[in-house]
């Protein structure tokens, strides 16, 4: 039977969520094309995680050895080849992760199977695989016909999935510990996030700023803002990259994931890697000057105006209201 | 130090309402303000640092027509020894495995240390050129970068995972980097720098200059092929509060009032 390969992401004795969206997505297709859900899962005593994927997958595949422990592409993708080499999937499926990056272009390129990155959504049609991805920073969407071939690799976007419970019993297999030929790359430790005064990810108000505050004297404005509603403030990725802000306060895949009562994003424009961190607030409002801004998809209420123009007023209107009660 | 930044030349879209064009498959370019892709600007400002501290030479190479050129100037402008430019209508240049071959037999008749790209396109956003490029040349690569310290044969190298995490790994030279936002302050082009950049020439090489054929690099061997370009369906579309200011603000204090939240 033809079989889709899911490759297990886990880090620091974790299986991490792109695991279980990609077998769930994986799951979704073996019925659309009749195939067989292999999970590979390579690591240091990780047999509890194979048990854990045999409910999700109807094989495992584990290779559980010293040369796993830490995550290095090198190492992954001579194993990986060797796997796909002789099991021939018809489509291998890794996370569009910084695990994934790091392996799945060298990984095809080596096979010389085609890869499409980045995917939200996979159609086969005769045998062609079509992705969906998005393009111009969420702006745009295409869909893209992957080069004919018997095999198809694509990273998968995060977050885009729902994961569900898995019910399937799937077989464990123990691989045997693959010859692996010395690489030029080697992991040396990780590096923990830094801890600040401010935990973002505990805060019921946020105020998250975007490139759109155009200058780090304008920061102030949305402290004040800040104050002002009793929240603090937060702030997407160009903003920690300039130095305005400490990277404690970046909302996204990189930086917190963050559920406040209000999210408030001005100038944000709502890139995937942000939206990924906050799309599960209670309450997000959206101030952007462009009514195309990918955030108003996410956002509840959204505002097409200079976010100059409203602060202030914001701020003023706040304070009334604070000065009644 | 012989250092190589590939860098893209993209349209700037944050600002903009962008449009599909008459094949349905590219967006409207008429109008488009063009710029270095952001991730690139980072790497070039790495990569003359490395030189700065080092010694050495960085070249520039990108794929792309003749207003690439602006893009070419900045980086020498900034301190970029020499700049190559592909450019050749027959490269199927929207394919991410095309060019990184086009850049691979590029950079096999040059010598280096190191490769600099950027962790990923601003408009296709594939993040597969760079690691794809290493495999091509044989050569291993470390992506998303954050922080590049130089040994003796080799680098280290702080890279970016998830949720504020981050790995040190060390690779042995001639290596491949991808360079993330944030590792740098990339500096300003100065008129002194922009007077250096004209008398720089730009190396102009086509496939034939690469002893490739038109085959090899079109769209017969491309991996990916755009069908289809629209506009994002809408998930949850925000409810827009119209109205001046004044108007807006209230509307919104009404809200976050209404939800108990002030
Ligand atoms: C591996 C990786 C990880 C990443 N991780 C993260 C992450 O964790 N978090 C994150 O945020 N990003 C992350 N990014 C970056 C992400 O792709 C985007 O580049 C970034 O989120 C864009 O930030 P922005 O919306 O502030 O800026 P832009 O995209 O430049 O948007 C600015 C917005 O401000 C609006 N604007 C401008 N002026 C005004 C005004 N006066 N009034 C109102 N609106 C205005 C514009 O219309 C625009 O929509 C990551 C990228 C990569 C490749
Ligand atoms: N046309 C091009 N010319 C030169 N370098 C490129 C080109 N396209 C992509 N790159 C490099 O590859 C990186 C990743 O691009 P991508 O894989 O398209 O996301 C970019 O940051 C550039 O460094």
């Amino acid at each position: 039977m033809r079989e889709i390969i899911v490759l297990a992401e886990h880090r620091r004795n974790e299986i991490r969520d792109i695991t279980f969206e990609m077998l769930t997505k994986g799951r979704q297709l073996t019925e659309t094309i009749n195939a067989e859900l292999v999970a590979v899962i390579l690591g240091k005593n990780i047999r509890d995680k194979a048990e854990t994927l045999a409910n999700y997958a109807d094989k495992v595949l584990v290779i559980d050895d010293d040369r796993f422990e830490f995550f290095n592409s090198d190492i992954y993708q001579q194993a990986l080849s060797t796997i796909i080499r002789e099991r021939k999937p018809f489509l291998t499926m890794i996370g569009h992760t910084s695990y994934g990056l790091e392996l799945a272009p060298s990984l095809a390129v080596s096979l010389n199977i085609p890869l499409v990155t980045d995917c939200l959504e996979l159609e086969f049609s005769n045998g062609n695989l079509i992705a969906t991805r998005q393009m111009y920073g969420g702006k745009m969407y295409s869909k893209v016909n992957v080069k004919k071939s018997e095999s198809y690799i694509v990273t998968i976007r995060q977050g885009i999935v729902t994961p569900i419970e898995g019910k399937a019993r799937g077989e464990i297999i123990e691989l045997p510990p693959p010859v692996i030929e010395p690489v030029k790359k080697k992991f040396i430790e990780y590096v923990l996030p830094t801890v600040g005064e401010v935990d973002i990810s505990s805060a019921d108000i946020l105020v998250a700023v975007g490139r759109g505050i155009k200058d780090q004297a304008n920061i102030p404005l949305a402290e004040e803002l800040a104050k002002t509603i009793g929240g603090v403030v937060a702030c997407s990725r160009p903003i920690v990259d300039k130095g305005w802000l400490p990277s404690d306060r970046q909302v996204g895949s990189s930086g917190k994931t963050v559920k406040p009562k209000l999210y408030l994003a001005l100038g944000i424009s709502g890139a995937f890697q942000h939206i990924i961190g906050m799309k599960n607030s209670q309450l997000i409002i959206a101030i952007n000057k462009d009514p195309n801004a990918p955030i108003f998809n996410v956002a509840h209420y959204g505002v097409v105006e200079d976010l100059f123009k409203i602060i202030p007023i914001l701020i003023e209107k706040i304070k009334e209201v604070r000065k009644k009660t | 130090m012989e250092i190589i930044v590939c860098v893209k030349h993209v349209p700037e879209v944050a600002e903009v309402e962008l449009r599909i064009d008459k094949s349905g498959r590219d967006i409207d370019r008429s109008g488009l303000v063009y710029d270095i892709n952001e991730w690139d600007d980072y790497a070039v400002e790495e990569a003359i640092r490395i030189k700065e501290k080092f010694g050495g030479n960085v070249t520039v190479v990108t794929i792309g027509d003749e207003n690439s050129d602006s893009t070419l100037r900045k980086c020498l402008a900034k301190g970029a020894d020499k700049a190559i430019r592909i450019t050749d209508k027959r490269i199927n240049s929207s394919d991410p495995f095309i060019v990184a071959k086009v850049l691979s037999e590029t950079l096999k008749k040059i010598s280096f240390d190191l490769i600099l790209t950027g962790v990923q396109s601003s408009d296709d956003g594939y993040a597969m050129v760079g690691p794809a490029l290493a495999e091509l040349l044989g050569i291993p690569h470390v992506t998303m970068a954050k922080k590049i310290e130089i040994k003796d044969n080799s680098i280290i190298v702080n890279r970016e995972l998830e949720g504020g995490l981050g790995e040190v790994v060390e690779i042995e030279m001639p290596a491949l980097i991808t360079v993330q936002t944030g590792i740098n302050e990339p500096r300003y082009v100065s008129i002194m720098g922009i007077k250096k950049a004209m008398k720089k020439e730009i190396r102009i090489l086509s496939i034939d200059d690469l002893g490739l054929n038109e085959e090899e690099v079109g769209v017969d061997n491309s991996w990916l092929q755009i069908m289809e370009m629209y506009i994002p369906p809408v998930e949850r579309r925000a409810e827009f509060i119209k109205g001046n200011p004044e108007e807006v603000a209230s509307k919104i204090v009404e809200i976050i009032k209404s939800r108990g939240l002030i």
